[in-house]
């Protein structure tokens, strides 16, 4: 590729992220009522968006093969144990994250 | 709410403060973005491009797994409708942050236009769950939050692009902390609510879709379904929140 036509293809890129970000409140505009459907969706989306981030992120675990899932299976008790205990957001993070580095580097390798 | 305008004599002040406040919240993704914006520079570098590249587009694109696809498809040859389209599926999840932030992004003046265009997973996520103290203006706070990640990011991409992969240590297994911080928002957003149908679909439904539709294309099958789902819910689930 020559360099105008990276520049075109970033631009390309940009937009298509941006159009994501912005097409909600362009459609739904703030000096208009938004539709009672859009709002209920607004309300119940979130807690579905979260556990779909958390299935993201486990995306290319394989239980089948490798370590068949269970670092991450591990951790993930680690991270839910800490957090109901303490409820110290930072302090679960990285007591998960540390388990999850010893496992995978020491453990299952 | 806090009001700057209603604060003739702290305006500077309520920014500190929203700083202040912002900043450890953020602390979490500032590991993961500069360890993942990081490995996206190398990425780069060993691809052979200048640092300059993860730099601009950690600057302009602001979203990680387009940023790593964007590496591909700059060393393909040049289609910029596929890039465009590829960009529009893979981003397509920010249309539910878009939807979820409407409320809360509408009195934030012009920085709602910032904020608009960093609305990546982890400012959603944070934005959307963080209890801002009454004395924080909610404005700024989300502001920060979202500028601390972006700076993040930039300079973990622009290291990694500067530096290759130079790296000395190993850190094998240390972008859990971006799963480590989605298991805790969802924990979170669990024990905040009154039902739970809605956190349980999300984790059971992307669940199918992954099985059946693998890593790569599961995304917009499960917020198809998640959609539907949650539509034909619509009324025993208004009914339930109307009964408490």
């Amino acid at each position: 590729m020559t360099i105008p036509q990276q520049i075109i293809t970033v631009a390309m890129i940009v937009l298509g992220t941006m159009l994501t970000r912005f097409l909600p409140f362009l459609v739904f505009r703030s000096d208009k009522p938004t539709p009672k459907y859009i709002q209920y969706l607004g309300k119940v989306l979130p807690a579905a968006v979260f556990g779909l981030l958390v299935i993201y992120c486990l995306k290319n675990v394989s239980i089948f093969s490798g370590s068949h899932g269970l670092p991450e299976l591990i951790a993930i008790l680690v991270v839910i144990g800490l957090h109901l205990w303490r409820k110290q957001m930072l302090l679960s993070i990285a007591g998960g994250t540390i388990c999850y580095m010893m496992l995978v580097q020491l453990v299952f390798k | 709410m806090a009001n700057e305008t209603a604060q003739p004599s702290g305006k500077g002040g309520a920014k500190s403060k929203a700083l202040k406040a912002a900043f450890p919240y953020t602390i979490p993704i500032m590991t993961g973005f500069l360890f993942l914006g990081f490995t996206y520079g190398v990425q780069m570098n060993v691809n052979g491009f200048s640092f300059v590249y993860p730099m601009l587009m950690s600057m302009t694109i602001f979203a990680g797994s387009m940023e790593f696809v964007a590496v591909g498809l700059l060393l393909q040859k040049f289609d910029p409708i596929n890039a465009f389209f590829l960009t529009m599926i893979i981003n397509a999840r920010h249309l539910f942050y878009g939807i979820s932030m409407l409320d809360k992004y509408r009195h934030t003046g012009l920085k709602k236009y910032y904020l608009i265009f960093g609305l990546c997973d982890e400012s959603f996520s944070i934005n959307y769950t963080a209890q801002i103290p009454a004395d924080v203006d909610d404005g700024w706070f989300m502001f920060f939050v979202t500028l601390l990640n972006q700076l993040y990011w930039v300079t973990g991409s622009t290291l990694g692009g500067i530096l290759g992969s130079l790296f000395p240590f190993n850190t094998d297994g240390l972008d859990f902390v971006m799963t480590a911080m989605f298991v805790v928002i969802f924990l979170n957003q669990w024990m905040q609510e009154k039902n739970h149908v809605s956190s349980i679909l999300g984790l059971v439904l992307p669940t199918i879709c992954l099985v059946i539709f693998k890593a790569d294309h599961f995304i917009i099958p499960s917020m198809i379904a998640l959609l539907v789902a949650l539509t034909l819910l619509r009324k025993p689930l208004e009914k339930k929140e109307a009964a408490i």
